[in-house]
């Protein structure tokens, strides 16, 4: 890992500040990506500013219109553990308790992998086809805006992810294909359904990040069965293809992974 | 560089360390602790794991510098004396290791596993848990023998979980 200089801000006015100051400076939550990439000398920001002890930031609470507020610094195994979670969204429960391995989960927070945007990374599948809303020290932004690419996201450099909050969605599910080694996605769906429809987000799979999957909505909004998904092709044209599997492959795995999902909900 | 201060093993310690070094790195060449391990450097093999705050981390993803001000629990502080931790015991008793290297890691796992869940783990409950922590010896039967044997024994001894 390259030089770098810690700080750990007591506050959102204190974090703004010192990226303010700072000459290449990156946000830290858990750390849970942000390390391992700095120690393979993928990223070398000149200063770190922590996020982790603001409480401004922790916390899950639900809202009046029956939405869960998930403060960005969260981490997985809180999500996972949520009563209010489990009974409001059971799919982004069950997401988050998927997410790396145990000892990840208490370090890694919601805020730090959507900000991060990995294209293999779970909660993007989920903010996508529950139709999240992020808010930030600055805006909020709807998911389909905040997340723009591999890696990419809507937000500017100093701006902070303050919490992610999602509408209730009782049959909701995500069903995903770990890489055995990483526990990273190569293809997670997760679908979410409710009065205005059915909604199916991927992730791991595409080139440019989390996408939905159109055709999958519709036939299953027409008829609510995993067989509904049997006849879509998926295109492996936009896929990644990689040592752990080729564009095809994925293809393949993004529909099995579909009809998982859905065939957990009936 | 940067102070930190922290609480291991029921000792206040501090240090100077690089803002870059790896909470793994702190223990093992500051306070020579050197039973938690650095395996896969890739955040995957969970031989770096410890307790910090109550919780089970990976040391080497992980700065020193983010845990100033935590408490934390290594193996060496797991037991509260002579006497062995009732998981460490039950890897002896259960021979949970043959070259030992991952088994800081899994016993420090485990014994968040079953504060975690309660001690009345099931087999397919402990694999699942173990997902995080790899071993190339053992196959993890005995792991798992010894994780169930140690949980059943905390059962009946609620006062000797950690």
């Amino acid at each position: 890992m390259y030089e770098t200089n810690y700080h750990r801000a007591g506050s959102l006015a204190e974090a703004e500040s010192a990226i303010a100051a700072a000459e290449d400076g990156k946000f830290l939550a858990g750390g849970q990506t942000l390390i391992p990439t700095m120690k393979q000398r993928l990223a070398a920001p000149t200063d770190l500013v922590d996020l982790r002890h603001l409480g401004e930031l922790k916390g899950i609470s639900k809202q009046g219109d029956g939405s869960i507020r998930i403060g960005a610094g969260t981490c997985h195994a809180d999500v996972a553990g949520s009563p209010e979670v489990q009974a409001a969204v059971p799919g982004l429960a069950a997401l988050a308790g998927m997410i790396g391995d145990p000892h990840v989960r208490y370090m890694g927070t919601i805020g730090g992998s959507i900000a991060n945007n990995d294209p293999a990374a779970d909660y993007p599948a989920a903010l996508m086809a529950l139709g999240a809303s992020i808010e930030t020290n600055k805006r909020t932004l709807a998911a389909e805006d905040f997340f723009t690419g591999m890696f990419e996201t809507a937000l500017e450099d100093d701006e902070i992810v303050i919490a992610v909050t999602f509408p209730a969605c009782a049959k909701s599910a995500y069903a995903k294909f770990p890489n055995p080694a990483s526990r990273y996605a190569m293809a997670g769906v997760f679908v979410a359904k409710d009065d205005d429809g059915v909604r199916v987000a991927v992730t791991g799979a595409g080139q440019d990040g989390v996408f939905r999957a159109g055709d999958m909505e519709q036939a299953l909004g027409a008829n609510w069965s995993a067989d509904a998904i049997a006849g879509i092709e998926v295109p492996a044209d936009n896929m990644l293809s990689d040592i752990h599997g080729s564009a095809e492959y994925r293809a393949n795995l993004v529909k099995v992974m579909a009809k998982r999902a859905v065939a957990s909900l009936s | 560089m940067t102070t930190v201060s922290m609480t291991v093993n029921g000792k206040t310690v501090s240090g100077e360390v690089e803002d870059r070094t790896l909470l793994v790195q702190f223990l093992r060449e500051n306070l020579e602790l050197t039973g938690t391990h650095v395996g896969c450097d890739t955040s995957q093999c969970g031989v770096c794991v410890i307790h910090m705050d109550g919780k089970a981390i990976k040391s080497c993803t992980t700065l020193a510098v983010q845990a100033s001000g935590s408490t934390l629990t290594t193996i060496e502080g797991l037991a509260p004396g002579d006497e062995l931790h009732p998981v460490q015991k039950a890897f002896r008793e259960h021979h949970g290791l043959q070259c030992g290297f991952c088994t800081p890691g899994m016993v420090m796992a485990a014994v968040d596993m079953i504060d975690r869940l309660g001690p009345n783990l099931d087999e397919a409950t402990i694999r699942h848990e173990l997902e995080g922590n790899i071993c190339r010896c053992t196959g993890y039967h005995n792991i798992v023998k010894a994780i169930k044997a140690a949980a059943d024994e905390m059962a009946a001894l609620p006062q000797a979980a950690e």
